[in-house]
């Protein structure tokens, strides 16, 4: 292949070194001198990494996986922001052509004390899993179905159910939340299947114990709504009102069956 | 054989009177080996399920629905992925859609036809019996999905609507949005993590397997590096499966996601197992073609594009008009013109070759002209660009944030990208590799695709494998061992796969070289996709044979790893990968160069028909060519599965 045929820029980066997770990290000063503008962010972080081995300088780890920005696996603070200044952009889908000759970037990992950092900018997002564990799933054994036609689902119906649905679990959402809450993850799974005629079975359970599995992980929702803003895939706020709304069915329905008994 | 290489002669005769594999098919009609299958295998008692222990690598579409049925059915299951959660295996990026023979659009599709299709869209090299199963179950697994609340696309009338897909002249796919990878492979993880959470998955994530475990001929484990810690540990189960993908990656340059890797299936191939047919590699046609050398991977453009999309290049190599002001006189529809009935919908490796084909002539498009034409400007002035946005959005929004063009606006650029690797271990019947108790789902096997995929069948494939086929089969090898416990984690065979691995590892810090492991794996790509990519020739492969070894050797003495093995090393977690990549390309090279034919995915120049289709030679490699591991100093071993077909006639593909 022929040299690069775009331009190319100069940058100063300052990036988050952490040697592991109980290490403490510091900033790193970095040139980026001569990085062609139709490159990734990435891709970016490639050519440096590339240069600092030449340097006998350990490379910088950070986490990345599809670059189609559809796996969730990627996801850093770029300038304060997760994902950085693009809206509805993964940081792999970030390209360097947003950005200025001479430009200072800071990169750091997602803050939020249930992502510790794993090392530099790479942190552990478990804590996700555990929500989803906890209710996230129509329970439906393989070998179970009716015909898939049997039910039918307005469109409408399955158009908001995959907008929910679309949530790639990159955390960004609670990285960019002042509290560190979980609240736009898990609202878009309870977004996603709470909808659907499958999912009214187990709707109320699945909703109490998402949210009570979130809230022992995860920080409150004081509605900043900066969670949808920092979204990739631009999850709507209006998910965390029907959750609020299907947890509270769930508290009022329990109790009422626990006077029952 | 009297055309193949010498070395795969000698070998050939070696191993003459050693029996052929035997792929378990079962006798009877065609459409009936499954339920008579089905009736015939050994079953295990579901109070007894629980006394086995299956050990279950890779997440993605075939491993989570696998570990999470067998987990259903009673098994005790491990599971393993590299990734931090195991939704982010590569089927994510699968856009789409899904194939099933439902027939809901009453346009004569069936699981015949299914099955047909797939027989002829793999050129023939693949067996009819596995085939036909998937077709059966692709129904079922339609159900499934979508009783896990997986959102397909939905008519006004709220049942579930289809698209037509690559080289399909009915419309029997499903999809949800352009992310129906994404939306099965939640399904998945999520029947997955209902187990986790009932106790009959344990999951283990960022535990990267580096090697298989037999003992006396049976799978007995593996041994898998904690990410985390660099701790590397020894699992022990009743079998073991293998759902670790496909091996796109020996490319560098690959749509498949960074981190795969044919680590676990070339691991198992050195331990016995067989790798069937390396050199089917399928190239898809819609990919935003390369920048330059820091590109990382090539981003696919799902090929539901095809359907409305034009592909054309202009007609002189001197045209500089930009393309909207290019008149249609000025304009090669080089598909629509030589496959009037198929046109921009033929199958992949034939859209592939054509567009190799103009870019080779000097007609090819954007700044490197790399690239070819995908034009929706008559589709939005037909339908408006309000449906095209429905139809497309997500995937014109992608292609502009990569290239900063508005496809709205002015035509995409494509070019043609590694894909998916048909070829993997190769597997019988009941999704066993030859090594006994070691089975190997979707990708990472070779059996349903023969030498090429049709578009939205690797989905189906996946799933088939994980939720409706292992399910089922595991079960005749487990039934006779019941009450035998597995190999103890302290027995010898552990131990010394444990240290082994763990060497390896270590071993990469000490060499201290002075190259990069990506500057390796960038110099083996180049390589494979020069000389074993889109079209190959016995020179071209003949270098690449002198080529690999030379470059294997000097990665091994001067690849560059710094920093230490107990804890989060990323380039030591690539560099075992790379290195085996190194070998499998020199085996993929092997392959290619003894198939003395073209069949889908694999085409050699010296085999086309005077229009430049691929020519194949059914007479002398309708078989399955499987590689037996010889040890390190030793060419592999060649081992033919004949295939036969008994409900379909070998026909030269024509889509003109």
């Amino acid at each position: 292949m022929s040299a690069s045929v775009g331009a190319r820029m100069n940058l100063k980066l300052r990036v988050w070194r952490q040697s592991g997770p109980d290490q403490p990290g510091g900033f790193m000063d970095v040139d980026a001198p001569d990085i062609p503008e139709d490159c990734s962010f990435l891709e970016m972080l490639d050519i440096v990494n590339e240069r600092l081995v030449a340097e006998d300088v350990e490379p910088i780890t950070f986490a990345h996986d599809c670059r189609e920005g559809i796996c969730g696996t990627c996801g850093v603070m770029i300038n304060g922001r997760p994902h950085g200044p693009e809206a509805a952009t993964a940081t792999c889908q970030l390209h360097m052509r947003k950005f200025r000759d001479g430009d200072k970037i800071v990169i750091e990992p997602f803050r939020a004390a249930s992502f510790p950092v794993v090392k530099d900018l790479m942190v552990d997002r478990r804590a996700f899993d555990r929500i989803i564990e906890s209710g996230g799933y129509v329970s439906a054994p393989t070998g179970t179905a009716p015909d898939a036609n049997e039910t039918p689902i307005p469109k409408d119906v399955a158009d908001f159910a995959m907008d929910a649905a679309a949530c790639i679990g990159c955390g960004a959402c609670v990285a960019a939340c002042p509290n560190s809450a979980a609240q736009l993850f898990t609202a878009a799974k309870l977004g996603h299947l709470n909808v659907l005629p499958q999912g009214q079975p187990e709707r109320l359970r699945r909703s109490e114990a998402m949210v009570e599995t979130m809230e022992s992980y995860f920080g409150s929702c004081t509605n900043h709504g900066e969670c949808s803003a920092a979204c990739p895939k631009e999850i709507s706020l209006d998910f965390i009102a029907v959750m609020n709304r299907d947890y509270l069915k769930a508290k009022i329905k329990n109790r009422r069956l626990a006077s029952q008994t | 054989m009297s055309t193949a290489v010498d070395s795969v002669d000698s070998i050939d005769s070696a191993l003459q009177g050693r029996s052929i594999l035997d792929s378990k098919a079962p006798p009877g009609p065609l459409a009936d080996k499954w339920d008579n299958h089905k009736f015939s295998v050994k079953l295990v008692n579901p109070a007894n399920k629980r006394r086995f222990k299956i050990l279950v690598v890779g997440t993605g579409l075939a491993g989570a629905s696998a570990a999470a049925s067998l987990a259903e059915l009673g098994y005790k299951v491990e599971a393993f992925t590299f990734h931090d959660s195991p939704r982010r295996a590569h089927s994510i990026a699968a856009q789409g859609g899904i194939n099933a023979a439902k027939n809901y659009r009453n346009d004569g599709d069936s699981v015949w036809r299914l099955f047909y299709d797939t027989i002829k869209g793999g050129d023939y090299r693949s067996r009819e019996a596995n085939v036909y199963r998937l077709a059966q179950v692709s129904l079922d697994i339609i159900d499934q999905c979508a009783a896990q609340g997986v959102p397909f696309a939905r008519e006004y009338g709220g049942l579930l609507a289809n698209r037509s897909f690559g080289g399909a002249q009915v419309s029997r796919t499903f999809y949800a949005r352009g992310q129906t990878g994404q939306q099965l492979l939640l399904g998945a993880y999520q029947a997955l993590a209902a187990q986790i959470a009932a106790g009959g998955v344990t999951l283990h994530n960022r535990a990267d397997v580096l090697d298989i475990v037999t003992k006396d001929g049976e799978a007995c484990g593996i041994v898998a590096r904690d990410l985390l810690t660099g701790e590397v540990r020894a699992h022990s189960g009743h079998a073991v499966v293998l759902a670790t993908g496909g091996y796109g990656n020996v490319y560098y340059l690959s749509t498949n996601a960074m981190n795969c890797n044919v680590t676990a299936a070339w691991r198992a191939h050195r331990r016995g197992a067989a790798f069937a047919n390396p050199c089917y590699s399928q190239i898809h046609p819609t990919c935003i073609p390369a920048g330059d050398e820091f590109q990382s991977k090539l981003t696919l453009m799902s090929e539901s594009l095809r359907n409305d999309g034009r592909i054309w290049v202009p007609r002189s190599m001197d045209e500089t008009r930009p393309a909207a002001d290019i008149d249609d006189a000025g304009r090669y529809y080089f598909l629509e013109e030589k496959y009037p009935a198929f046109g921009n919908l033929v199958p992949r490796d034939v859209a592939s070759r054509n567009a190799k084909t103009v870019v080779d002539q000097g007609l090819g498009v954007g700044p490197l002209r790399n690239g070819v034409y995908l034009d929706f400007a008559d589709v939005i002035a037909r339908d408006g660009e309000q449906v095209v946005r429905e139809k497309y959005g997500n995937l014109f929004d992608m292609y502009e944030r990569i290239t900063g063009e508005d496809p709205y606006k002015s035509p995409m650029r494509i070019y043609p990208a590694i894909h998916y690797t048909m070829g993997g271990l190769w597997v019988d019947y009941n999704l066993m590799t030859n090594v006994a108790g070691l089975y190997a789902l979707g990708e990472c096997n070779f059996s349903d695709h023969g030498a090429n995929r049709l578009g939205a069948s690797a989905l189906m494939q996946g799933l088939a494998d994980g939720y409706f086929v292992l399910p089922y089969t595991i079960g005749d090898y487990l039934a006779p061992r019941l009450g035998s416990d597995p190999v103890p984690t302290d027995d010898p065979v552990f131990v010394e796969a444990v240290s082994e691995a763990a060497d390896r590892t270590r071993s990469w810090l000490s060499v201290r070289g002075t190259q990069s492991v990506d500057y390796y794996h960038r110099e083996l790509g180049k390589l494979v996709w020069e000389y074993c990519g889109m079209a190959r020739s016995r020179t071209g492969l003949e270098k690449a044979l002198s080529e690999i070894p030379a470059l294997r050797e000097e990665f091994r003495a001067n690849v560059k790893v710094l920093g230490s093995a107990d804890g989060t090393n990323q380039a030591l977690e690539q560099v075992n990968r790379v290195d085996d990549f190194m070998e499998l390309a020199e085996l993929k090279a092997r392959d290619a160069l003894h198939r003395e034919e073209s069949c889908g995915g694999h085409f050699r120049e010296e085999h086309q028909t005077p229009e430049g289709e691929a020519l194949r030679d059914d007479e002398n490699f309708a078989y399955v060519a499987a590689w037996q591991w010889q040890g390190p100093q030793q060419p592999q071993a060649l081992i033919k599965e004949q295939l036969s077909f008994d409900n379909v006639e070998l026909t030269q593909r024509s889509y003109k």
